[in-house]
């Protein structure tokens, strides 16, 4: 197979992939009190990956990145059940999240919650299953 | 609008149905598809149609809009797209082995 | 949870131990020892129940199940449940000591025998103790099940396989009348417990259901009792091994049936319905079973055509002494009819007795010699002298003879037959005279294949050299429960008004409770001098004696009736029928194409939906509090209706793709107009991958041919699609005009005092309604799974190669 030109698609990508990281991770963390959250995080960074995989080979993405997606789903999953089952050791209903106001040292006085544990699990199960429904057509050649 | 948007989704129900009628399996594919956009529309008409601002809180309005279809959308959008991922796998790998994407050569029983 | 409760249950707790006992103990200690204490505990438990109830006390312990529907656990002791659970205790323990010598342990799957006994024995004392109609039938459907399973116990044979599940099929339609009876009687009397319904008695028998309840529960009685024309299970039952025959098939779950019928004679008796139902199937049974059993050639098919009889003959006496209800107390006939009912329970407990000693020794014949067959057996007398002196005993007792108790139960059943022909009631004026005659002639009939069991078997000539087997006696430990029960047999004649006392008495207070006081039981004697029922014994005898002795002559008789009209016949041939046509049925609608069952789905769904909003009225348009419609959202509605029908027209895979990517990208417009930025942003997203996705499965599969199919095949899938979607629309607009109550979606909009989160959709999406999300992520998890095992692992199906790799 002839190699493909790709020189526009790599230098574009070199760029891109830095700027929809950065968004991926501010989508997530706003969705608390601005549109965003863990599936449009999730999704905006398989996103990134996939352009990645797009411009570069399967293989050489896989050597510099060697995370197993299918694992990185399941620990997603644990996660947010394991936020759910928190909250029954200490006395309360499954799945009860929470909320308070701390003073931290560089942030000054921010909130803090337990739904952004829970939603850093969902943002990892979205991640690991695009990824993975994504590796395993691309691979199949 | 919500009775325009009533039969534009009865229209897309109709084509989505259609298509999942037909023999050949991209057609079907395509059809479910169809069917999973119908669906969505349906489900955030009935929570009535620009009565108010978005569901954020920091933007002071008189009154938002239906919170709560939307949350029930997000989460069926996100499994739409996994079981269409799902089902193009699997009419790839059903073409693979059985070599035909044709429903009528695909069909029979378990006894037969 | 009384001891009573314990001892009802615990059958079923000790068969959760059998597989273990049997894992460790075989084939050093044979299970059955460990399983034989169940049956005796239980008879000793109740045993010391008899001085209590025979004063005419009762006990009544109930515990709690669903109390909101009335169901209980209610166990109830008087004379009736306690007799019978006597017996099932007390045969119990008889025949699991007989397994033990009779089932190898080498060869045999004892565990699963077993713990079906147990299974038996437990549910068996359930239905003689419970109170609450519905626990009776569960316990009774639970004796049918283990029925079938102790019938197919060598299951690899066609003919046990058969024979559990004519069973089966015969006593799981009679209790399914039987709770549909139930179910009305509890209608009528608004209660589930048989002995507030016996404070009701009039007015069941005044409600227009009476009939029907009767009815359907006497099917019940008769399936299970293996009445005519139901009796057809009994004879195929016998492929279970001898001791399940002796238990269950002689000795107690038929005589469930007539427990029932027992059970409820205070509620249905004294009507003529039920007078000529009970008795007259009880008789017509009797000289049916009778008739057929002295042609048969297996022994134990003798036996169980003889059991046919014998429950004919004392359901026909529970009949006939239902009588005595109609006349009420304190008359003269109430005492004489009464009496027939005293020696339908007398005989139930001798018919026990004889019928289980003859059938284990027909085991023990069957086990040392190898067959079963007449033909081929014949002179065992000096080999097998002890199994012929227990066949005596029991064949002379079913035929009526002195010294055995069989002989008092038979005089007493001529004595009710001879004076129901002097009844004057329900039209018995007419036909009453039949009734001892038919008695008469199948006591004859009786008496004959009585003599067959003894003399063909074990008279004669001396047939061995025809056998495999070196012939003996049965061991010691074969031998011990049949001469119990043989003891038993001439206990009970010289000593019947001990019984009486004790047992019959108080079971006949049971089931005639509003005659109690009236009734005076008469003194049970063997000479009551010479009247007309030992006329009628000893013309028996005279009769029977020469038909069997010139049995051969006129054998062929039983050669002019059709083979054609056979009772086993029609069963046959209806459940093959009824499995044909229903096959065919099936075929034909279940065609095996997706598409066909996707038709039956949605054109029922329009038929469903489409009638239920027309028969209610529920379609209203109401489009006063629509939104008002722009420009754009009309540019919108256009954009989304031309790509689906691109798609719907399209001719080549690229087109039909990007259609519909760019129908995603349009709905993604939509939400932003509707005020849904959280979704617009998702939509966006998962639409671009999805498109990549279509595009990578699509470079694989072939090109989209010009669908060529017929115009009715087309059309067939217009008219549904445009069904359904005129129907979502009229929903749609219905339920927009119908807005029956304000949006919940106001409680949300305190999302910042209650998650301290200002994105309402985000904060229902992971506080409010976080379960939701939680399984949402485990289905995409599992999704991303079976993409990876689908194309990494290369699965196929069964049997199929891979073509085209």
């Amino acid at each position: 197979m002839k190699k493909p030109n790709d020189l526009l698609i790599r230098s574009v990508t070199k760029v891109a992939v830095v700027i929809i990281f950065t968004f991926a991770i501010n989508l997530f963390i706003s969705g608390h009190h601005y549109p965003g959250g863990g599936f449009i995080g999730g999704l905006t960074f398989a996103s990134a990956l996939i352009l990645l995989f797009l411009t570069f080979d399967m293989e050489s993405v896989r050597k510099n990145i060697p995370v197993d997606f299918k694992v990185l789903t399941a620990v997603g999953v644990i996660i947010a059940v394991l936020t759910g089952v928190g909250g029954m050791i200490l006395d309360y209903p499954f799945l009860t999240q929470t909320f308070g106001y701390f003073n931290l040292p560089i942030f000054g006085k921010t909130e803090l919650a337990t739904a952004v544990i829970f939603d850093i699990g969902v943002a990892l199960a979205v991640i690991g299953t695009a990824v993975t429904i994504i590796m395993s057509i691309g691979d199949d050649r | 609008m919500e009775t325009m948007m009533s039969i534009l989704v009865g229209v897309l129900f109709a084509i989505g149905i259609y298509l999942i009628l037909t023999k050949t399996l991209l057609r079907i594919i395509l059809g479910t598809s169809i069917l999973g956009h119908g669906v969505n529309l349906l489900i955030i008409t009935m929570g009535g149609l620009k009565k108010g601002g978005p569901p954020l809180l920091g933007i002071k309005g008189l009154s938002y809009a239906d919170s709560l279809p939307q949350a029930l959308l997000l989460t069926a959008i996100v499994i739409n797209f996994a079981t269409t991922a799902l089902f193009l796998v699997l009419s790839y790998r059903a073409y693979k082995v059985l070599g035909t994407d044709n429903t009528e050569q695909l069909r029979g029983n378990e006894n037969e | 949870m009384s001891w009573l409760h314990i001892a009802i249950l615990f059958p079923f707790l000790f068969a959760v131990f059998v597989p273990l006992l049997y894992k460790s103990f075989t084939p050093r200690i044979h299970t059955g020892w460990f399983v034989v204490s169940v049956p005796l505990f239980i008879f000793i438990y109740l045993f010391t129940f008899i001085p209590k109830i025979s004063k005419g006390h009762t006990l009544y312990a109930v515990v709690e199940w669903l109390p909101s529907y009335d169901i209980n656990f209610a166990a109830y002791v008087d004379g009736l449940s306690l007799l019978l659970g006597l017996l099932i205790a007390g045969i119990g323990t008889l025949v699991v000591i007989y397994s033990i010598y009779y089932l190898s342990k080498h060869r045999e799957a004892l565990n699963n025998f077993y713990v079906y006994l147990l299974l038996f024995m437990g549910a068996m004392l359930g239905v003689v103790f419970s109170d609450n109609i519905y626990v009776l039938y569960v316990f009774w459907e639970i004796t049918s099940v283990s029925s079938f399973l102790l019938i197919s116990y060598w299951y690899t044979r066609e003919r046990s396989r058969y024979g559990a599940q004519k069973s089966m099929l015969i006593t799981v339609f009679g209790g399914l009348s039987m709770l549909a009876g139930f179910i009305m009687l509890s209608m009528i009397t608004d209660t589930n417990s048989i002995r507030e319904m016996f404070e009701m008695v009039d007015i069941i028998q005044l409600h227009e259901l009476f009939i029907p309840a009767m009815v359907l529960i006497l099917l019940g009685a008769f399936t299970k009792s293996a009445q005519f024309p139901f009796s057809i299970w009994l004879p195929d039952a016998m492929e279970a091994p001898t001791p399940i025959s002796a238990y269950l098939h002689s000795a107690t779950m038929v005589k469930a049936g007539i427990y029932l019928v027992a059970r409820l004679t205070p509620i249905f008796g004294g009507t003529y319905e039920w007078f000529w139902l009970v008795s007259g199937i009880g008789i017509i049974t009797l000289l049916y079973g009778s008739l057929n059993a002295v042609k048969q050639a297996d022994l134990k098919a003798l036996l169980a055509y003889s059991t046919i009889s014998q429950l004919g003959l004392i359901m026909s006496l529970l009949g006939l002494g239902s009588a005595a209800l109609y006349y009420g107390n304190s008359t003269a006939e109430t005492s004489l009819y009464a009496a027939a009912i005293f020696a339908g329970i007398f005989h139930l407990i001798n018919h026990s007795t004889f019928k289980g000693c003859l059938f284990m020794v027909v085991g023990i014949i069957d086990h040392e010699t190898g067959t079963r067959d007449i033909r081929r057996l014949g002179g065992l007398m000096h080999i097998m002298p002890v199994s012929f002196t227990l066949t005596l005993i029991g064949s002379f007792s079913m035929a009526g003879l002195p010294p055995f108790n069989g002989f008092l139960s038979k005089e007493m059943f001529f004595t009710a037959a001879a004076n129901a022909a002097s009844m004057n009631i329900f039209s018995m004026e007419k036909i009453g005279l039949a009734i001892p005659i038919i008695a008469w002639i199948a006591s004859v009939f009786t008496f004959v294949y009585c003599m067959i069991l003894v003399f063909k078997t074990f008279k004669g000539k001396n047939k061995l050299e025809k056998l495999d087997k070196h012939v003996h006696e049965g061991s010691i430990g074969l031998l011990v429960s049949p001469l119990i029960l043989g003891a038993l047999v001439i206990i009970f004649f010289f000593l019947p008004n001990t019984v009486a006392e004790y047992l019959l008495k108080p079971a006949f207070t049971a089931v005639l409770p509003t005659l109690a006081d009236t009734i005076e039981v008469k003194h049970i004697s063997a000479w009551h001098g010479f009247n007309l029922e030992l006329f009628m014994t000893l013309g028996v005898i005279i009769l029977g004696s020469i038909l069997y002795v010139y049995l051969k002559k006129w054998y062929r008789v039983y050669r002019l009736y059709p083979q054609a009209m056979t009772l086993n016949n029609l069963y046959n041939f209806g459940l093959e029928y009824t499995q044909n046509i229903s096959r065919k049925i099936t075929d034909y609608y279940m065609t095996g194409s997706i598409r066909h069952y996707l038709v039956y789905i949605f054109a029922f769904i329009i038929l469903v939906v489409g009638g239920s909003l027309w028969l209610f009225d529920g379609f209203k348009i109401d489009t006063s509090a629509d939104s008002p419609i722009s420009i754009y959202d009309i540019g919108i509605v256009t954009a989304v209706f031309f790509s689906a029908a691109t798609v719907l027209f399209a001719r080549n895979r690229m087109a039909a793709i990007t259609a519909v990517g760019a129908l995603g990208f349009l709905v993604s417009f939509f939400f932003v107009l509707f005020r849904a930025p959280d979704l617009a942003l998702t939509q966006l997203v998962v639409e671009t991958v999805t498109t990549a996705l279509f595009l990578l499965c699509f470079y694989h599969l072939p090109a989209l041919k010009e669908e060529t199919r017929r115009l009715p095949f087309k059309l067939t899938n217009a008219v549904i699609a445009i069904g359904i979607g005129a129907l979502v629309t009229i929903v749609a607009l219905s339920a927009n005009g119908n807005r029956m109550f304000a949006s919940i979606s106001t409680f949300y909009e305190n999302s910042y005092k209650l998650a301290g989160a200002k994105n309402i959709v985000n904060a229902i999406l992971v506080d409010f309604r976080g379960i939701d999300t939680m399984l949402e992520i485990l289905v995409l998890s599992i999704a991303g799974l079976g993409v990876y095992t689908l194309i990494k692992l290369k699965l196929v199906g069964r049997g199929k190669d891979e073509k085209a790799e």
